[in-house]
Formats: structure tokens, sequence, C-alpha cells
């Protein structure tokens, strides 16, 4: 039972009473719960329904994926990084591949840049399809995550087709794009954003003015920008608190410098904030995948990089906008075929710090709610 | 033979009549119908709630899943039956014995009919409040006994819920049960005197003193939501906070004891609710579209539902696939069909046609409540437990307070003024 301060430095324990002398309980939430997504283990320390404090035990879905990347080659690594945000795999896969890009001093193609763009954007949207569904889910609304599986499989077809797919679709390669797309592909794409833009509308009708929806999200979990950027959360946590940054805009990547798109922020840092932001970002998304799918440019898909990627000695950070956040690779190469170091900087890793501070003084339920809001993908957090 | 036509030609319930053989033979049709009524409410309610969210639901045990309720049954029955070491066994056990006998008691005095109840006592409503509300302790016995956090915080949530619900549950009521008064003078507590008083009134109480009667509807609609533990107040057994709240640590046939005592007990509040509001077992209409042609036209509606029930079974046989391992499920679903209509052809005669009526449409009233159980939760999120105390306290009481007084006042309207011209002059 040393997981936890909380089991060790209770306050019963220290004044020498026994434990029915105190009000508080500690209950153990996870790693086998329905809402912690995933396997996350969450110690509360509760005083009847009331947070007290909350410590987070993590590693149960550890695989070692930054050592396992000191024993491959950077192409042979490639497919892993699939396995951190396993419902945002091609957000991992480019920023990987672009980081090694870097580190070669290649740079892919605009066709492939064009590409990479638009299998983000799905990917962007279908990622924040599964935490509309779950979040929704935790709250206790049953059916929108049916609606969101639904339009999120449209998306997932889309992927099988363009490199066989669905989930872990190592999409990219160092350099360019895996595959040629698809006859059809930009047309299919188009009529998606045809087709998703009124599930969106949809998804809002059933939550955004219904009134339990509001009151279960409104003013819970609240985070000012100030304390985002203490705790280095980003993404739509970070934009909920009314802080507009957005790597696609503040330092443009692949071909986000081409596309006219909006940055949706919050006002008051609430769940209730966070998730219009989401939403708002999903019609963006759209806005974008317009843009690409309608000018994606001739040429080639894939630059020219050698046959056996030898990047020269030195280090490297390069950070791209994944659906949940600031998805950074620190690549430290000694010249030889396989990084001598891969450090990760995962969004959900990060968010996640900040749930202790999210729900001190509110109740069991709001755990369950801002774990939802977090949009914590565990593969990513313990990678 | 003398007891059938006795039985046949009595007016009062076998309780009344003192007629132990027919009550006791009721109290087992009563069992075996709410057991049944159960397994089609979770055949139901698997069904309309994937219809909503898009799926199927089940389809693979039976046609359409007809027989999963039974399949489900039996693998509840034939699951481990797990004790958790640290449980307080004989308190554990006692638990779901206790939630099936209350849920299954407060049906005594359910009136399905002039004559079709177990009995009629003369404070009815009160033994039926006063029965379901033991259904928290046996919540809490269940809670406590599994030693375990997340049962104790369900059971502790249950409780807090339900006797905070309980009480504008019961305001609702008595605001009911004061029209009773009406006309006759006399109010009644008794289930067949409240459903008895509607039909000498002319209207159900969910129209009277509009819109009174209406908000004192609305308020044990809410109430009775939360009474029994459902969406959107389910946070006893809350599955994203909770894992399954009280019954976390039962299984098997235990398990299902909870969970056949859940469904009986939204049966009984919505018989409550039926009973008070919408006129028990009257039928729809009975002023508008009077007259004994209409009688006759709404005598036939049993025998024309059980009809339409069996063309969809026979139409749904002839549209299966017509492949070989199909035979089964088409034959079935056929027999199915054919049963009903059989059964639809007996409603028609009339001796039984009369005597059905009143079963028919308390049915399809209590019904009406079960879907609309199922459509909430379909569609609500969850209520924080703060959030609901406060709804229960500082919105449905003061209202349905105000309702009551505003109900007595109106009751009272003429001799109130009576009075006040006496004082007056």
């Amino acid at each position: 039972m040393s997981e936890s301060k909380f089991y060790e430095n209770t306050e019963w324990q220290e004044t020498g009473k026994t434990f029915l002398d105190s009000n508080e309980m500690i209950l153990n939430m996870g790693p086998q719960h329905p809402s912690t997504h995933g396997v996350l283990r969450v110690i509360l320390k509760l005083d009847g329904e009331k947070v007290l404090g909350t410590d987070c035990v993590i590693g149960y879905l550890h695989r070692g994926i930054e050592k396992i990347a000191e024993n491959r080659t950077y192409v042979q690594f490639n497919p892993y990084v699939d396995r951190m945000d396993y419902v945002a795999a091609v957000s991992n896969g480019l920023g990987y591949c672009e980081a090694v890009e870097k580190l070669l001093g290649v740079e892919a193609p605009e066709r492939a840049n064009y590409i990479r763009v638009i299998l983000t954007e799905l990917n962007r949207l279908a990622s924040h399809q599964v935490w509309l569904g779950t979040h929704a889910l935790d709250i206790g609304a049953l059916t929108p995550l049916f609606y969101c599986f639904r339009d999120r499989e449209e998306i997932l077809k889309i992927f099988e087709k363009y490199c066989g797919a669905r989930l872990t679709t190592h999409a990219f390669r160092i350099g360019g794009c895996q595959y040629e797309i698809y006859e059809g592909f930009e047309k299919e794409v188009l009529d998606y954003c045809d087709f998703v833009l009124p599930k969106i509308d949809e998804y809002e009708e059933l939550l955004t003015t219904n009134r339990i929806w509001v009151e279960r999200t409104k003013g819970v979990g609240v985070l000012s920008g100030a304390e985002c950027i203490e705790l280095g959360a980003t993404g739509p946590v970070l934009r909920g608190s009314g802080v507009q940054w957005d790597l696609r805009k503040a330092q443009p990547y692949a071909a986000y410098a081409k596309f006219e798109f909006d940055i949706p922020i919050g006002k008051n840092g609430d769940t209730y904030d966070r998730y219009l932001v989401r939403i708002e970002e999903m019609r963006q998304s759209v806005r974008i995948l317009r843009q690409a799918a309608s000018g994606i440019p001739e040429g080639p898909i894939l630059a020219k990089v050698p046959k056996v990627l030898r990047p020269p000695a030195g280090e490297i950070y390069h950070s791209i906008e994944a659906p949940k956040g600031e998805l950074g690779y620190f690549i430290v190469s000694d010249g030889s075929t396989q990084p001598y170091r891969v450090r990760v900087r995962p969004p959900s890793f990060v968010n996640l710090q900040a749930l202790d501070k999210m729900v001190r003084g509110w109740l069991v339920a709001d755990v369950v709610a801002v774990i939802g809001t977090l949009d914590i993908v565990l593969g990513e957090v313990d990678r | 033979m003398r007891t059938l036509t006795n039985y046949l030609h009595s007016n009062v319930t076998p309780g009344e009549a003192g007629d132990l053989l027919w009550a006791t033979i009721y109290v087992l049709l009563v069992v075996a119908a709410l057991s049944v009524a159960v397994m089609l409410m979770t055949w139901l309610e698997r069904k309309v709630l994937a219809h909503i969210q898009i799926r199927y639901g089940p389809m693979r045990v039976g046609p359409h899943g007809l027989l999963q309720p039974i399949a489900d049954s039996l693998k509840l029955l034939l699951k481990e039956d797990i004790i958790p070491a640290g449980a307080d066994k004989l308190v554990f056990w006692l638990a779901p014995v206790a939630v099936v006998m209350t849920a299954f008691t407060t049906f005594l005095v359910v009136p399905f009919g002039r004559t079709h109840a177990v009995t009629d006592i003369n404070i009815g409503i009160l033994f039926m409040l006063g029965v379901s509300s033991l259904t928290v302790l046996s919540i809490i016995m269940g809670g406590w006994a599994s030693n375990s956090h997340y049962p104790l915080m369900g059971a502790l949530r249950s409780s807090a819920q339900m006797v905070s619900y309980e009480v504008p549950m019961a305001m609702a009521i008595v605001s009911a049960i004061l029209m009773t008064s009406l006309k006759t003078g006399t109010g009644t507590l008794s289930m067949i005197g409240i459903v008895e008083s509607q039909a000498a009134q002319g209207r159900w109480f969910i129209f009277s003193f509009f819109p009174l009667g209406f908000l004192a509807f609305v308020v044990f609609g809410i109430a009775m939501i939360a009474e029994t533990n459902r969406a959107p107040f389910d946070l006893p057994e809350a599955e994203s906070e909770l894992v399954a709240g009280f019954h976390t640590e039962y299984s098997g046939f235990r398990w299902s004891l909870f969970f056949l005592a859940e469904y009986a007990g939204m049966l009984a509040v919505s018989s409550i609710a039926v009973t008070l509001w919408l006129g028990g077992w009257l039928r729809p209409f009975s002023n508008a579209l009077a007259g004994t042609t209409w009688d006759l036209a709404f005598s036939l509606l049993p025998a024309l539902t059980v009809f339409a029930l069996a063309g969809i079974c026979l139409l749904g046989a002839a549209r299966m696939p017509k492949h070989p391992s199909f035979k089964i499920q088409t034959m079935g679903l056929a027999a199915c069909g054919l049963l009903l209509a059989a059964v639809g052809l007996v409603l028609l005669a009339p001796g039984v046609r009369e005597r059905v009526q009143d079963m028919y449409w308390f049915s399809v009233k209590v019904a009406f409540f079960m879907y609309l159980y199922i459509w909430y939760r379909g569609t609500f999120p969850r209520y924080r437990f703060d959030q609901l105390m406060k709804i229960g306290w500082k919105v449905l009481l003061p209202l349905s307070l105000a309702v009551l007084i505003l109900t007595a006042l109106v009751g009272i309207r003429q001799e109130l003024a009576t009075v006040l011209m006496g004082v007056l002059r």
C-alpha cells in the first residue's frame, strides 16, 4: 500500500485514533473503473462525498515506448508512436516524422503536407468524437456515445481505405507519406465534411442547452489561464481558459500556414467551456479539411531521403498540436541509425497534473467529469 | 364451480369478500405477472434504448431478442454466488430478500380493476407508500453489509435521496387525496376508492383544478424517478462514478433480486401515479365519447391491441430471412403470433371483454410510464448529488406544499366564501 501518500499520512493515523474516529475515507478509483478512461488509478481522499485530495497512480499501461526507441532504427520506431495516443494515432505519427525530418534536414513535399493535414484533421475530429462520447457517458448521458462513434466510423473508413489500418494507422513516412491517395479521396473527405457538420449540431442539440449537462459542467473544474500555463496544460484545456495558443497558428507545421481557421477560446476555464471549445474545434477542423481537400497540389509525396537514415549527431525538439494538446518529440541523435534517446512530451500526461487542482473541494461525481474533460488517453500518459 | 361463478359475479376484490382461495390465486397471479412484466420491461428497455442510440439491441436470442430475458435470467441463476470475505453474511443475505419482499408486497393493493386487486384496504395508498419506503432499508443493508467503499457510498446516496424525495412525493399524494373528498364530502385513502371518486367526479385528478392537479402530478412524476433510483437520478448506482453503487458486490441470483426489485418498484410507483392522477383502470374520453356504442368500441381495444401485436409477429415471421438457420426463429415467431391471435379471439368474447378492459387500460397507462423511464434514460445526463438534493428540497418541496395548500383552499372555496361573507356581514 505504499503507492499513495494517502495510505500513510492520514489524519487519524497521526493522532493515534482509529479509522472510525475520522470523517475521511480513502477511495481507490481504478485501475479497473468504468470511467477512468483505461487504467488510470486515482486515490481519492474523501470527506463524505467531498474530495479532499487526489493522488494519481499511473503506469498500468507502461510499455516502455521511449526505451524501445533506443533499440530501433528511426524508421522502425515509427509504428510504435501510433500506440501512444491510440485514438489520435495519425497526429502521433505526424509529430514523430516531422521531428526526424527536422533532424535530417529534409522537408516533406507540398503534396505530402496537404495529405498530412487532411489526415490529421480527420483524426482530430475522430479524437474529439471519442472524447465527447466518453465524456458524456461519464456524466451519465448514454446516447451521445453512439452518435459520436457512428460518425467516427466514417473517418476510420477513410483511414482504412488510405492505409489499410483503422486505429494505429502508421500513415506517414519520414520524408512524406507512405501511400499515394486513392481515387476519390478528396471527394470522400469533402463529402464527410458535409456529412459531419449537421451531426455536430446534433451533438450540441443533445447537450449544449441541456439543463442537467450545463449544471454538471458549468463552474466545474475551473482552471485559470495562468494556472494552465503554470501546470503546462495545453490544447483545449488551455484554450478553454481563454489563452489563445494553438501550435498550428503559433508555429505552423505541415501546411497549416496556408489555411484559414480560427482558434476557439473559452472564458471561464470550466468544463463547459472546454466542451464548447472542442465542439468549435471540430467545426474548424471541417473548415481546414474543406480547404485542404479542394487544393491538394500535384507532385511527389515523398522527399528524397536516404535508404538508411543516419541523422547527424545533435538534438531536436519538435512539437505539434495534437487533439489533446502539445505533443512534442525530443530526439537525441548520436549519428547512428538508432536514436540515442527519444523523449515524448505527451499532452495527456501533462494535462493530467491539473486533476488535483481541479477537483479539490468538489464531489466524487466531478472527479469523473474532470477526468473526462481533460481528455486523457492512458496509452499516452504511461507510454 | 361455485367458487368460480361466485368470483365472476363478485363486485369486490377477493380480499374484501374474504375469499381466501381467490386471494391466494390473485397473489400468485400478481407475482407471476410481475415477473413477466419485469422480464418484458428489461427486453423493452434494451430495445427502445438501443433504437434511441441507433443500435439494434438484443437480436440473437430468439426473434428480435425476445428470449433474451430468459437467457439472462438463466445466466444469472447459474452464476457463482459470491459473498465477499469481509461481508456481514446474514445482512448480506437478507438485503436482496427484503428488497424483493417489499417490492412485491406493494402490489397487494394495486387495483388493476374494480375487482382486480388482491385486496382493498382503507389505507391503501399509505400502505403502498410505507412498504415501498422500506426498499431504502434493504439498500442500506446491502450497501453496509458489502463492507466495501462503493456500495457504502451508493447506499448513503440512496438513503439520502429516497428520504428527501419521499416528502414532496407524499405532499403531492396528499393533494390528490384531498380531491377525493370533492362532491362526496368524504375522502378516501383506498386505492380503489380513489379511482372510483375520479369516476364519480367524471374527471381524472390530473385535470382537476387545472393546473393544480397537473402540477402535483409533475412533482410526483419527478419524485418517483428519484425514488426508484433511475436516470437522471440514478446516483446510487451511477455506473460511471460508483461502479454499480449499492449492489457492486452482489452477483448472480442475489443481484438479479435487486434488479427485479428495481423494476418492480418502478411498476409500483407508476401504478400509484396512474391510480391517483390518470384514473386507474378507467378508460380515456369517458365524457367526450360516452354512450354504449363508444363503450363497445373501447371494449374492443384490448383484443385489437393483441391482434396488432399478433400481426406484427406474423409480419416479422413472414419477413424473416429464408435461410435454414432462421427456421426455428421464424417458426417461433409465427407460433407466438398465432398464440397472440388466439388470445385476441378469447378477448373478443363478450364476457371476457368487459372484465379484461380494466386491466388493459391500467396496464397501458403503466406502460406509458415505463416508456418514459426508458426515454429519460436515453436522453438525460445524470445529476450530481448536491444538485439532486437542491431540486428535492428547494424546488419540489415548496412547489408541492404550495400545490397542497392551494388545492385545499380551492376545494373549500365555497365554504370559505360563506365564512367570509358571514364575517363581512
